[in-house]
């Protein structure tokens, strides 16, 4: 209980994997009772989970209406083009800007909370 | 060298039968084929691939000395890279040629299953890609039985990769013999064989380095073709989709109707089980999971998963455009189907030359000649061979990390042991593939990519999911769930109508839709929770209490092991 493992440092294969990660009591309070960390976990948490649920959303709600509503989606809207072409196109196009969308806020906000996480342990 | 003779109906039979299952479009089943003209120019420039891939293995080889450079090529390989490696695992032969198969069968119905295999990967990035990376080592059981029992977790995270794996390489395996003897007019047998002994050398020589770049060479290649293909239909309609879609319609026998949706959704609760298993399957791949131990860090995880998606999602987009390429470009040309009796009609959705799978093949000659045609059925083929050797090689790790390392020597191995079993185990997996292969070459498969999915779905995702995110997950409760999920998903495909009547010859299924996860994945998270909360023993306590720390380095990466040797 009472090792440290330091970060980045590879634990021998087939070692206990909980042996090598403990952290020591003291320090693991000081990360979880930071205010910085606290915040990282929840406005990440609370993000990823707006984005979980906006993808489900969209994707059963293009399913839905394919098993309920099939003339809705035949619907011309640009020349030869259905409406239900569209909307599987942009269904495609939604998975990767929200993945964009993550990975932005995450480049900027998530990392530089855990940057000040960071040095604010370091202290 | 083989003789050309048609066993026309049966394929067309095959084929028909996939777009009306064709919840499993994605799997490789080829339907009955039969084998053409040895296609040389075919052969020898996926000759060309396998010597290529054969230099970089020996070149891996030398360069894998760690655990830690066979299973997660020494956590070396950048963003871009593991990008490319991980839409190289979803860009199978089966997407590329079903899903183009499908689209000039039904036009729309195309599209439900290239969305239903993207909208997953958003799910791995917000809830999993990052923890996994801070969390793991070598195999999503490194961190499924972090905090919980080591025997237990890994028992059932190792028996839930090697079903998945085991129905993936068989389903892959029938494919790649059906496929080659159509592309290469190669017997069944041969195929089988080669791409199963390629796949022993990749992995247990090369490891997971050698594995990547295969993938990674195989997909450069197919999204190469993809994009002249696609771009070649598109600059003879003027770049103009209209002109397409309207060329379109007019050429196919449906009309109007592909553009809407057609037949292949009439079931709602059946069209929605396939998204859950297609969505949640997706973070429960073993060999996909793997390759997020193979990037240095957190942030490299997160932007592999972006680009991937990106990657996978022009893939599909290509396939759309590849499948109206072929109702606009060869419906009206009798030089690609099997005439009938009278020497002048044929039926357009039925019978093409090789079956309507080979939309995308014959598409290649028509807009880029038959060097073309050649290239990209030797990309089909490298394709298989990739994602195979990454399948073995999750099967391999499973064995050798999970299983013997920390459930029968429990961690008193040493490194270079655990290797060696693990190459043993690559070409242990390789000849049962090859027999299994062999077994099943005329029985129908088409369930099994499904099932695999499923079964990831229903059990490896649960486990993984449970116990990185909520406190008070225990092993029993991870056990106990993973075992229902898993039973649950086998036994109701089992009693569904692909196995119950169409193998067994039983009069009525005895579960009346074709994908399980509706059903077997809440059941598995439900198992979870309430084993959980009702396991009051000291070690449920113990496990609780470490939650803290893993959460710690789930959320930091604080404490993580670099994949990297030092």
């Amino acid at each position: 209980m009472s090792t440290v493992q330091t970060a980045g440092r590879a634990a021998p294969p087939g070692a206990d994997a909980l042996a090598t990660v403990e952290l020591p009591d003291a320090r693991l309070d000081r990360v979880s009772s930071n205010p910085i960390f606290q915040t990282l976990v929840r406005e990440r948490t609370r993000f990823g989970l707006i984005l979980t649920f906006a993808m489900l959303v969209v994707y059963y709600g293009f399913i839905g209406l394919i098993a309920f509503d099939k003339p809705l989606l035949a619907t011309k809207v640009a020349g030869t083009a259905s409406l239900g072409l569209l909307l599987g196109v942009g269904v495609i196009v939604f998975a990767f800007v929200l993945t964009g969308i993550y990975v932005v806020r995450a480049n900027t906000r998530f990392d530089s909370l855990a940057a000040d996480l960071t040095r604010s342990l370091a202290r | 060298m083989s003789r050309s003779h048609t066993l026309g109906g049966l394929a067309a039979i095959g084929v028909l039968g996939i777009a009306a299952t064709a919840a499993y479009a994605a799997g490789p089943d080829l339907g009955n084929v039969t084998k053409s003209a040895t296609n040389w120019p075919a052969i020898g420039m996926f000759a060309f691939f396998v010597l290529f891939t054969l230099g970089i293995t020996y070149k891996a080889a030398k360069g894998t000395k760690s655990a830690s450079d066979f299973y997660a090529a020494g956590g070396g390989i950048s963003a871009g890279t593991n990008s490319l490696a991980i839409a190289g695992d979803y860009m199978s032969a089966a997407s590329f040629l079903g899903i183009s198969g499908l689209v000039y069968t039904s036009g729309f119905d195309g599209l439900i299953y290239s969305t239903g295999f993207l909208v997953g990967w958003p799910i791995v990035l917000f809830l999993i890609a990052e923890r996994l990376r801070n969390l793991g080592k070598f195999t999503f059981a490194d961190v499924a039985s972090f905090r919980l029992d080591q025997t237990s977790i890994r028992i059932i995270s190792a028996t839930g990769t090697l079903v998945v794996v085991a129905f993936y390489l068989i389903a892959q395996m029938v494919g790649a013999g059906k496929l080659i003897q159509l592309l290469f007019g190669l017997p069944y047998l041969y195929a089988v064989v080669i791409v199963g002994a390629l796949m022993i050398i990749y992995v247990a020589f090369g490891g997971m380095k050698a594995t990547t770049w295969v993938q990674v060479i195989k997909a450069c290649l197919l999204l190469g073709g993809a994009t002249f293909m696609a771009g070649a239909v598109l600059y003879l309609y003027d770049f103009s989709l209209e002109k397409l879609f309207a060329a379109s319609v007019q050429t196919h026998p449906k009309g109007d109707a592909i553009m809407g949706p057609g037949a292949l959704v009439t079931n709602p609760i059946d069209s929605i089980s396939l998204g859950v298993g297609l969505m949640f399957g997706t973070a429960g791949l073993p060999h996909i999971l793997m390759r997020f131990f193979t990037v240095s860090d957190a942030q490299a995880a997160r932007k592999s998963v972006f680009y991937a998606t990106g990657l996978i999602g022009y893939f599909y987009i290509l396939t759309f455009i590849i499948g109206f390429g072929g109702i606009a470009l060869l419906m009206s040309d009798a030089s690609y189907f099997k005439l009938g009796a009278d020497g002048t009609t044929y039926d357009k959705l039925k019978d093409m030359v090789g079956g309507t799978n080979m939309v995308a093949v014959n598409l290649a000659n028509a807009v880029g000649g038959p060097y073309f045609l050649g290239f990209i059925s030797a990309v089909a083929f490298a394709t298989i061979l990739a994602v195979v050797a990454g399948l073995t090689l999750a099967g391999a790790s499973a064995v050798s990390h999970d299983l013997y390392a920390m459930v029968i020597a429990r961690g008193r191995t040493t490194e270079a042991a655990e290797v060696r079993l693990s190459k043993i185990a690559a070409v242990g997996i390789g000849i049962v593939a090859i027999v299994l292969g062999y077994i099943f070459e005329n029985q129908n498969v088409a369930f099994m990519v499904g099932l695999a999915f499923s079964v990831a779905a229903s059990c490896n995702f649960p486990v993984l999911l449970m116990s990185i995110l909520w406190r008070d997950t225990t092993t029993w409760g991870a056990l106990l769930g993973g075992l229902v999920g898993l039973v649950a998903a086998v036994t109701m495909v089992v009693l569904s109508d692909a196995v119950w009547v169409k193998t067994f010859g039983h009069p009525v299924a005895l579960f009346p839709y074709a994908n399980p996860a509706l059903f077997s994945m809440p059941l598995a998270f439900l198992t979870i929770y309430v084993v959980s909360k009702l396991d009051n023993t000291k070690r449920a306590q113990r496990e609780r209490a470490a939650f803290e720390a893993q959460f710690v380095r789930s959320e930091t990466g604080i404490g993580a092991s670099g994949a990297h040797a030092h």
